[in-house]
């Protein structure tokens, strides 16, 4: 299907060009301003060039920081992805049960940020919460605010509770979308249920979980609001993660220009790697169709 | 090589089923020889597909049983029947190349590599793939698409049928003729028992040396293509073979003459007599291609008034009203003059066939 | 019932999902004294006063008023603009396309953060601080590529003979879009509200910046529980459990769409 070739199709782009570039370009433009230039007060601004970005560069503390986010990225896309497509096989397919289902898994996406944060203070506290009860139950003391390790699992296992659902539904929805007279050949090859998930469920889910890889590393590269709220990127700053580190820098120092020139370095990550994970996928699907 | 029996099959696909209508296969009750090629042709939503799914193992008949060469199979799943299916549209596996897509029937069943080297060999060889083997299966047109789908089918040399289901719904038309071209040579070849679901009649006709038709979830009639032209023994049949279908006229039997509005048409004394014996609703039917037209008024023939005549290239299509109301088809030969607004419609005896509630009243 | 393994697991998988909403709303059905004194896996004393506290007092209560408020304005403003939009993307090729395609998906790459004081800066000049449209505008930044890009992958699913058919029949474009296109992708839009919905609802970050009092979110509200005594936990669980209602309610609404399939998609 060869697409129209017309310029005037902008006409249908231009209100949410404006839209989009009322809300991004301005802040944009805003930000760099402030990372080019050191701010006294008002009206008292100097010009200090790539100064800013030399600074962050080289901030230990913002390598650590970063250390930290892609670990925390890894983690969560290693866990998050093959769970949720697991999770997508084995639910009810079609039907009521289905769609109980549905509404089931998708509670957690649901729940304001913070909230997020404050279900999981009250689950994992050892005196009000089943999760510290439990695990203190079971003899280990709980206390993810002295123990970065603890602060650490308990944070993985709020951000897998929380973000699955969304590999899930991505999942499902693209396993519905396969025609049934691929199960219906596999069956008739032969073919195993490993087989079967390899060679057409797999392929045919690229699509989405494309959509899935990129939206899932996106958000938890930056995150903010249910860390926060749990462990406020303690114990010390074990889990300062990016996001943390940057309104602290932006809020707590009060330093406008070492934090625009943050934020940009921040964006031009992400910016990279969605482009690269974007271009593997595509090539994936490219050489299939070669 | 199967002989399949279907023996009192029915189907429906809701759980309580009490009227007729809610099956989606009513009484089926036949048996497809050995090596033939059946193609089974009707309308959308007749049940064709579901008949074929019953008797690739795809679904499991709500009565009634399957049998191949005699041993019944309807508990058995499709992999276990030694059936092989095409679908309306290329099912591969993307990911793998031709040459895997065609081993991989093979390789779940335990075979060794150099088994499934000759074997795939011999089967691309038939199917013109030979070249393309080590491509990725997804890159290729659709028609080599459906070859790999058949091939697939083939490799298995204990395949004892092939099913189609539309096989040809996304092949560009000029393609269709030589797929199916490929799929008669096959057929010769390896002599396997083949059945063709199409809504197609050219299709049908073409491809099957039987064609089994379908309407509303019942075998309507089994024949030959030229026994489904001459006699179709159901309205049905009558109306969808053929193009245009057969023209059907509501009658009233007086004597030896079919009397239809006020207009009287001559009958031998076969058809008469059998329309005499019958008791249901009397409709004449004749083909277009019978039905003879004349620009004057020739012995035997009746008046009508023209409406309109089609140009198909070859031949031309008049049609004309009969009577008030009756609208009749009739194909002109070429070279034949054709009527401007009247014509004279000449009924050959041994062309008329009468049908009594829908079916055709025969000896 | 057959317990297969797989259904086992699953039903394992939802009862651990269930378990934090559930301890949630154990707490929220019971005073702040019983919940510190005695814990229980259920509440033994059932009490409704967390909920009736929220429900009386307009400083709780006018906080999911606002919030409903500026995400279906929201949801409204997204769909409306990023339906042209994504038309434009699937069927037509113009100047700059790919460009301003990805252009759009890296606005949801930047963090939040980043924001927070142009925005505040830009919508103090317009006067719209503490107003709903501010929060709802905000928000379009990240939901607006969302839309477009689901959106997108939806019509592109659309055989494109069906625009030619209608333009040839002599629809103007606005009547074919409406009456024709439209119904063809109603599971698109369905699964699209639903992000929008999600995304806007659940963002805390924009949505407090840009409000004050008049357009605070509840999720705002929740953060201000600490009083003398310490965290209010049972109001705290009430308000956290009303939070999830109107999302649950959405997801039932579009349950349909989202099993039909939001990956006619993209890519």
């Amino acid at each position: 299907m060869d697409k129209w070739k017309d310029n005037k199709a902008w006409f249908l782009v231009i209100p949410v060009f404006l839209l989009v570039a009322f809300s991004a370009i301005i802040p944009l433009m805003t930000v760099v301003n402030y990372s080019l230039q050191d701010i006294f007060g008002p009206g008292q601004r100097v010009f200090v060039g790539l100064e800013w970005f030399e600074q962050v560069l080289s901030d230990t503390r913002l390598h650590d920081a970063l250390w930290r986010q892609l670990l925390f990225s890894g983690l969560v896309l290693l866990i998050e992805m093959p769970l949720g497509i697991l999770i997508a096989l084995i639910m009810p397919q079609k039907g009521l049960a289905a769609s109980i289902s549905l509404v089931l898994i998708a509670l957690p996406l649901l729940i304001p940020w913070n909230v997020i944060g404050t279900i999981w203070i009250i689950f994992t506290r050892p005196d009000i919460g089943l999760f510290g009860a439990a695990i203190n139950g079971m003899g280990i003391a709980f206390d993810h605010t002295s123990s970065p390790i603890q602060a650490w699992i308990t944070l993985m296992f709020m951000e897998v509770w929380h973000w699955t659902p969304l590999v899930v539904l991505l999942a499902y929805a693209g396993l519905r979308a396969i025609p049934e007279a691929y199960f219906q050949a596999a069956k008739i090859d032969g073919a195993s249920s490993w087989a079967t998930f390899r060679y057409i469920q797999l392929p045919k889910m690229r699509g989405v979980l494309t959509i899935a890889l990129l939206l899932r590393f996106m958000d938890s590269f930056l995150i903010y609001a249910e860390p926060f709220v749990l462990t406020g990127g303690g114990p010390g700053n074990t889990t300062t993660f990016l996001s943390i580190y940057l309104v602290k820098v932006a809020v707590g120092q009060f330093d406008l220009g070492p934090a625009a020139a943050f934020s940009l370095v921040y964006f031009l990550i992400i910016l990279l790697f969605c482009w690269m994970f974007y271009q593997v996928l595509q090539n994936v699907g490219k050489g299939e169709k070669a | 090589m199967a002989k399949i029996t279907l023996d009192k099959v029915a189907h429906s696909y809701g759980a309580n089923p009490l009227a007729p209508s809610d099956y989606a296969l009513r009484l089926i009750d036949n048996i497809w020889q050995d090596g033939g090629a059946y193609a089974l042709l009707g309308p959308s939503g007749c049940g064709k597909t579901t008949l074929l799914n019953i008797i690739s193992g795809l679904l499991t008949p709500s009565k009634g049983r399957v049998l191949f060469d005699g041993k019944d199979v309807t508990a058995l799943p499709p992999e276990r029947r030694n059936i092989a299916q095409v679908f309306q549209f290329p099912v591969l596996y993307d990911t793998m190349s031709v040459y895997d897509n065609l081993a991989f029937p093979l390789k779940n069943r335990g075979f060794n590599r150099a088994d499934i080297k000759t074997r795939v060999l011999e089967v691309a060889a038939i199917l013109d793939l030979t070249d393309s083997l080590g491509k990725k299966a997804a890159g290729l047109t659709a028609d080599a698409k459906q070859k790999i789908s058949l091939g697939r089918g083939l490799v298995r040399s204990d395949v004892a049928a092939i099913l189609f289901d539309e096989p040809l719904t996304v092949i560009d038309p000029h393609l269709k003729w030589q797929l199916r071209c490929k799929l008669k040579q096959v057929h010769e070849h390896l002599k396997l028992t083949l059945l063709y679901v199409t809504h197609d009649q050219v299709e049908a006709l073409t491809f099957a040396d039987h064609v089994i038709v379908m309407y509303q979830g019942e075998i309507v009639q089994i024949g030959t293509p030229q026994e489904l032209f001459e006699n179709p023994s159901h309205k049905f049949v009558g109306y969808f073979i053929g193009s245009p279908g057969m023209n059907f006229m509501p009658c009233t039997l007086e004597g030896n003459e079919a009397v239809v509005g006020d207009i009287k048409i001559r009958l031998n004394d076969q058809t008469a007599a059998l329309g005499a014996g019958a008791r249901g609703k009397l409709e004449l039917g004749i083909r277009p291609l019978y039905l003879e037209v004349h620009d004057r008024n020739v012995q035997g023939s009746v008046p009508a008034r023209v409406k309109s005549i089609e140009d198909q290239g070859s031949y031309k299509i008049v049609t004309a009203v009969l009577g008030s109301r009756n609208i009749v088809r009739a194909r002109l030969a070429e070279g034949k003059p054709a009527p401007c607004e009247h014509a004279w419609l000449k009924f050959p005896e041994s062309w008329i066939r009468l049908f009594s509630d829908e079916r055709l009243l025969k000896n | 019932m057959r317990l297969q393994k797989r259904t086992f697991f699953f039903m394992g998988y939802l009862f651990l999902l269930m378990l934090p909403i559930y301890w949630m709303l154990n707490m929220s059905l019971k005073t702040n004294a019983d919940i510190l004194s005695s814990f229980t896996l259920y509440p033994v004393n059932i009490t409704f006063e967390n909920y009736i506290k929220i429900f009386t007092d307009v400083s709780w209560y006018s906080g999911y008023i606002n919030s409903i408020l500026y995400v279906t304005m929201n949801m409204a403003i997204s769909l409306t603009t990023a339906l042209p939009a994504a038309y434009a993307f699937s069927r037509y090729r113009f100047l700059g396309d790919k460009h301003m395609f990805f252009w759009l998906l890296t606005n949801r790459m930047a963090p939040a953060a980043v924001f927070l004081l142009p925005f505040f800066q830009l919508y103090s000049t317009f006067g719209l601080i503490d107003t709903h449209i501010a929060v709802a505008l905000a928000h379009c930044l990240f939901n607006v590529p969302l839309a477009v890009w689901i959106l997108e992958g939806f019509m592109s699913g659309v055989p494109r003979e069906i625009d030619e058919t209608a333009f040839i029949d002599g629809y103007k474009f606005p009547r074919f879009f409406l009456t024709i296109f439209l119904p063809q992708i109603r599971s698109g839009i369905g699964v699209t509200a639903f992000f929008c919905f999600m995304f806007s609802w659940v963002e805390l970050l924009l949505a407090r910046t840009l409000t004050t009092t008049n357009a605070k979110p509840i999720a705002a509200t929740m953060t201000r529980t600490v009083s003398a005594s310490g965290l209010d936990w049972g109001l705290l669980a009430a308000a956290g459990i009303l939070t999830i209602v109107p999302g649950a309610l959405v997801i039932w609404f579009v349950r349909n769409n989202l099993a039909k399939g939001f990956a006619m998609g993209r890519v």
